[in-house]
């Protein structure tokens, strides 16, 4: 079977893109997928910290290009999961590095051995952004819940339209219900119906994402061990095709706890 | 203004200014009037110039291009049956022909974006999409969207905007000078409305349900009404 090309991307830096790269891909893979997942960020390279393999580099997707080594030799495989593979991005080059037309070589190279290629691009319009999304099947598009970025992502999903790799799905990731609750953040609904695509994850703010992505473990690693976990396995059989409801992310009000209306649509 | 011898219209890229002056400065000056008059439609559009059979040398096309510039104006073509003014234009890597490659409806301009299938007729233009952030469209006269006009995304239009959905961006009708166009909504909160020359803000912390509106300028300032059905 062909495999399918995913681009997550973003616009705004810092909203969470490698993060969930690193969690989707650990969450594809325990699903029975193979993927490989390609750093695009050339020059700022993280996503080998975040999956933990940073010290089994060996050669980068600039060295692939530049014919330094073959596609096989740079992928490095996951420490647990052997579906799971990393295409590093190089560290001591920049994004004038690579073209559109390399990557485009690189994922019809992966396609024929792989299920799903998941791209993490840089944050940004330009070149990086250009050449992250140019062999994409499908994109997805992170945002916060916070005006400036839910305004990059329009501009981005604007951009995708644009070049005929619509319609982007939205993740919205790092969400506070509480502050949701009280009027002071985005609502989801308030994100949706500005952006107007469709909603594929919910990922609430938590800490133990950031723990996990230092110690080079994703949070995805451990299924059930939070709410965040969860919310990525299930963005991951969402691309499956499943149809699964979106978690109950608000603390419970005094009222719901009374009545225990909480236990209705947890999970 | 001598509207009956420099006309503009939207064309596939950009604006097309014609110019029929009986000599070439004379041609400039009512351009640089022109240019003068309405800065915030033609800032940062593309323009070709239609010069007919006039006779032009390479610095005459230079005096054109550097006078666009100072306005933010781009120079790509310039039109002419003339083919001494055509070489000359060439010679400066200008367009000479504008006939797209394949036959089409003339369109107006969509910076940031590729254009989707628009049927504009002459002085109305038909878009049926959401302008996204960073997303311009500018065309001389009506425009009418069919979805949304998101925060960062801009509509200039010469004559009126009406938008079947929200706007939230920057909207600047009768852009051209028409202090009578009108801009109306199914929810009207832009970034900043303007008509003609003048400059309004959306009230701040609106939060009632969204009603359709139209604005207008009254007795020099831009007034919003709702619109009631049975009225």
């Amino acid at each position: 079977m062909e495999a399918r090309v995913i681009t997550v991307t973003s616009g705004k830096g810092g909203v969470g893109k490698t993060t969930l790269t690193a969690n989707l891909g650990v969450a594809l893979a325990m699903l029975g997928q193979r993927v490989v997942t390609i750093d695009a960020d050339v020059g700022l390279r993280n996503l080998d910290v975040m999956l933990g393999l940073e010290n089994r580099i060996v050669y980068d997707l600039v060295d692939v290009i530049e014919g330094r080594c073959r596609l096989r030799q740079a992928l490095v495989r996951h420490k647990q999961l052997s579906e799971l593979f990393l295409l590093p991005a190089a560290q001591t080059r920049d994004k004038s590095a690579v073209q559109p037309d390399d990557m485009l070589g690189i994922c019809d190279e992966l396609r024929g051995q792989q299920d799903i290629i998941l791209i993490d691009s840089p944050a940004g319009i330009e070149q990086g952004f250009r050449y992250a999304v140019a062999p994409a099947d499908e994109v997805l598009v992170v945002t916060n819940p916070e005006v400036p970025a839910v305004r990059d992502a329009d501009r981005v999903i604007g951009l995708i339209e644009a070049e005929d790799k619509g319609p982007a799905r939205l993740v919205v990731n790092r969400l506070k219900p509480a502050l949701v609750q009280r009027g002071e953040m985005l609502s989801i609904p308030d994100v949706v119906e500005l952006l107007a695509v469709e909603l594929i994850g919910i990922v609430p703010d938590d800490q133990a994402v950031l723990i996990a992505a230092n110690r080079g473990q994703p949070l995805a690693l451990s299924r059930n061990s939070s709410l965040a976990s969860q919310s990525f396995h299930n963005i991951a059989r969402r691309l499956m095709g499943k149809d699964v409801p979106f978690l109950t992310l608000h603390e419970p009000s005094v009222f719901e706890r009374l009545f225990g209306f909480m236990s209705a649509g947890r999970g | 203004m001598n509207s009956d011898k420099i006309t503009i219209k939207g064309i596939s890229k950009g604006l097309l200014v014609t110019l029929r002056e009986d000599s070439w400065s004379a041609g400039l000056r009512a351009l640089e009037t022109h240019l003068g008059a309405n800065p915030a439609f033609f800032r940062g559009g593309r323009v070709a110039l239609d010069v007919g059979a006039q006779d032009l040398s390479i610095s005459d096309i230079e005096e054109a291009r550097t006078l666009l510039v100072r306005h933010e104006v781009e120079l790509w073509a310039v039109v002419s049956t003339n083919s001494f003014t055509e070489a000359a234009a060439q010679e400066l890597g200008l367009v000479i022909d504008l006939r797209p490659p394949r036959p089409r409806a003339p369109e107006a301009t969509f910076e940031g974006a590729a254009l989707p299938s628009e049927e504009p007729l002459a002085d109305g233009l038909v878009v049926r999409r959401t302008l996204r952030s960073g997303q311009s469209l500018r065309h001389p006269g009506h425009i009418v969207i069919v979805g949304d006009v998101n925060p960062g995304a801009e509509v200039v239009a010469g004559g009126d905007i009406v938008v079947w959905g929200r706007v939230r961006g920057v909207v600047h009708a009768g852009a051209l000078g028409d202090g009578g166009a009108v801009v109306c909504a199914l929810d009207l909160a832009p970034m900043q409305l303007r008509i003609a020359n003048h400059i309004a803000r959306s009230p701040e912390g609106r939060q009632q349900r969204p009603e359709p509106e139209m604005a207008s300028v009254r007795d020099g300032k831009i007034v919003a009404v709702p619109w009631y059905s049975g009225e």
